[in-house]
């Protein structure tokens, strides 16, 4: 049974893209395409589309259902529909498959031109500029100018903020949800240890493993499952699993036998099946590059300097991957640079995750916020 | 509070035009614990501030987001780290002073924040808290509309006491405005005056 506010079947469109893209790190692809979905409708000047930027291991498909899959519900179904926070009633919301992605967009495993054979290894590391520049084409492809707001979580609220640094007038509104101005060491740390057990998996073949006809699932799922511990909190993990054992006593053994165990192994190899190795190295890489600061002498104030948006900055309280010290860093900066946002730690036991859980509070802060935004581009 | 006509809201918060007044127009202000955003928004209709507010309850962060006014969720109690120095031109502390548990430290940081400070507080040296604690009981009225065992209020003075702590704390008081409800009281203010708003910086 689908809720009466959801938006309904929704389908995948794509974008194709002509004119060479030019990589940070110099590496070019000739063509690529975008796979995308909208929901709502654009109005006549064009100013009230919200783009909405993906994490980790998300894609385009953020709302609705698809009609020959109606299990299959968007990532953010719960925040984005009809009378939702993210009004489809008021807004044209954009989801995409970022470039190096999955899930259809041009990545690791699309079929390069000429070499008929899948970039593998030799797709271009991608970074969090690079996204927003694809993203910024596919903006001009569909006519509009500047977004009514830019907003993801995590990584991807890391490119709603680079958006207002690299576009700082085509973004009018920024909502960067448990999010940070960079990766600490610990956060790197993570990230290399995941990229470690996929890089070492014998099924890895230095990233062409296509050719081979084999996945390195092992790596993909050992690298999700330490992902996934510290997406979670210390408290949400005591309340759902605790010491629970699956056969209620101690087997002496090396088998599945905490409840924990269990959970941590079928999100691994849920996510295994599904998902690319090549694709979960370059999101990784992406994280450990982002940092605005770094080219301004590692001064965050100056970073945002050219800034011109209007920020919603928002963290949850267990959330220790991307703790609410690291928001408020994002936070200072645009005191310091005079820009208007409002910041919220949502009280909330999902650590990391929390940002996609259902959350009254967490709901009514971005509605309220999202409802300004509607006012102020008179929809 | 949901009207946001800013004469009407005026009316109700008598403190607002008095802390108006003193502000000019286009200057930047923090206002430490500004609840719902009324004042801010007071301000930003009617001196065309720049300002941002810090509270801590959710409800009225939403209802800060609803008024159109920047609002950092924070704790003002833990420090004002996040700001820079002489960032502001005014920070603000309405109704809320008397409700501080650190308030000494928490005057020097609007201080070092701000070029100059303003609050407003309930004076415990009114007539009729006197009274009230002359009869045996702790005060409850509009001013102080609180039980002695659920009122957030820890730190109560009067207009004496706030004089004699800006003394001993090297802050000048540049200016004050005493009332009981919207009429002004010059005769016997620390008597007669049920609130008071003073704007102050740091003295020599």
């Amino acid at each position: 049974m689908v809720a009466s506010n959801c938006i309904g079947i929704v389908s995948a469109q794509r974008a194709i893209f002509d004119t060479p893209f030019t990589f940070r790190s110099g590496a070019v692809l000739t063509r690529y395409e975008l796979v995308y979905e909208t929901y709502g409708t654009l109005n006549a000047d064009k100013s009230n589309a919200i783009l909405v930027c993906h994490a980790l291991s998300g894609h385009h498909h953020v709302a609705g259902y698809y009609a020959d899959d109606p299990k299959n519900t968007g990532w953010w179904d719960n925040m984005i529909g009809p009378g939702k926070p993210v009004d489809t009633n008021k807004f044209f919301v954009i989801g995409l498959n970022n470039l190096g992605g999955c899930n259809g967009s041009t990545g690791p495993s699309s079929i390069a031109p000429l070499a008929d054979k899948p970039y593998g290894a030799s797709f271009p590391v991608v970074t969090v500029e690079d996204w927003v520049e694809s993203q910024a084409r596919l903006a001009d492809m569909l006519g509009i100018k500047q977004f009514a707001a830019v907003m993801g979580g995590s990584l991807g609220g890391m490119q709603a903020l680079q958006w207002s640094l690299s576009f700082p007038e085509r973004v009018r509104h920024v909502l960067a949800i448990a999010c940070a101005p960079h990766l600490t060491a610990e956060n790197i740390a993570f990230n290399d240890v995941a990229r470690n057990a996929i890089l070492t998996d014998p099924d890895f073949h230095g990233g062409n493993y296509y050719e081979h006809g084999v996945v390195p699932t092992r790596g993909l799922r050992l690298a999700r499952m330490l992902g996934h511990i510290t997406y979670l909190s210390d408290d949400a993990m005591a309340d759902k699993f605790g010491r629970s054992l699956r056969s209620g006593k101690l087997g002496y053994n090396y088998d599945i036998e905490f409840e924990i165990e269990s959970y941590l192994r079928y999100q691994g190899d849920k996510f295994a099946a599904y998902f690319d190795a090549n694709t979960y190295l370059l999101m990784t890489k992406a994280l450990d590059y982002f940092d605005p600061a770094r080219a301004c002498g590692d001064n965050l104030d100056k970073a945002f300097a050219a800034a011109r948006a209007d920020y919603l900055v928002l963290s949850f309280s267990t959330d220790w991957r991307f703790s609410p010290e690291r928001s408020r860093e994002i936070v200072n900066a645009l005191l310091h640079n005079r820009r208007n946002v409002s910041y919220a730690e949502i009280a909330s036991t999902h650590g990391h995750d929390s940002f996609l859980m259902q959350n009254e509070h967490y709901h009514e802060v971005m509605r309220t916020y999202l409802e300004r935004v509607a006012k102020e581009v008179a929809v | 509070m949901s009207s946001h006509d800013p004469i009407e809201l005026a009316a109700a918060r008598p403190d607002f035009a008095a802390i108006a007044a003193w502000i000019p127009q286009g200057a930047s202000v923090l206002d430490l614990g500004c609840g719902d955003g009324s004042l801010l928004r007071y301000l930003k209709e009617t001196r065309k501030v720049r300002g941002y507010g810090v509270e801590i309850s959710d409800a009225n962060i939403v209802a800060c987001i609803r008024n159109g006014v920047n609002v950092i969720q924070g704790n003002l109690e833990s420090g004002l780290s996040g700001f820079e120095s002489n960032a502001f031109d005014y920070v603000l502390l309405s109704q809320t002073l008397q409700a501080t548990r650190h308030t000494e430290p928490l005057v020097q940081e609007m201080l070092r924040v701000g070029r100059e400070g303003i609050v407003s507080f309930p004076n415990f040296g009114y007539w009729k808290a006197r009274l009230n604690v002359l009869r045996g009981y702790m005060p409850v009225s509009d001013e102080l509309p609180y039980q002695w065992y659920d009122t957030p209020n820890v730190h109560l003075c009067t207009l004496h006491d706030f004089e004699t702590f800006c003394s001993d704390h090297h802050v000048e008081i540049l200016g004050r405005h005493v009332m009981t409800g919207k009429k002004e009281m010059n005769v016997l203010p620390n008597l007669l005056g049920s609130m008071a708003v003073y704007r102050f910086k740091r003295g020599l």
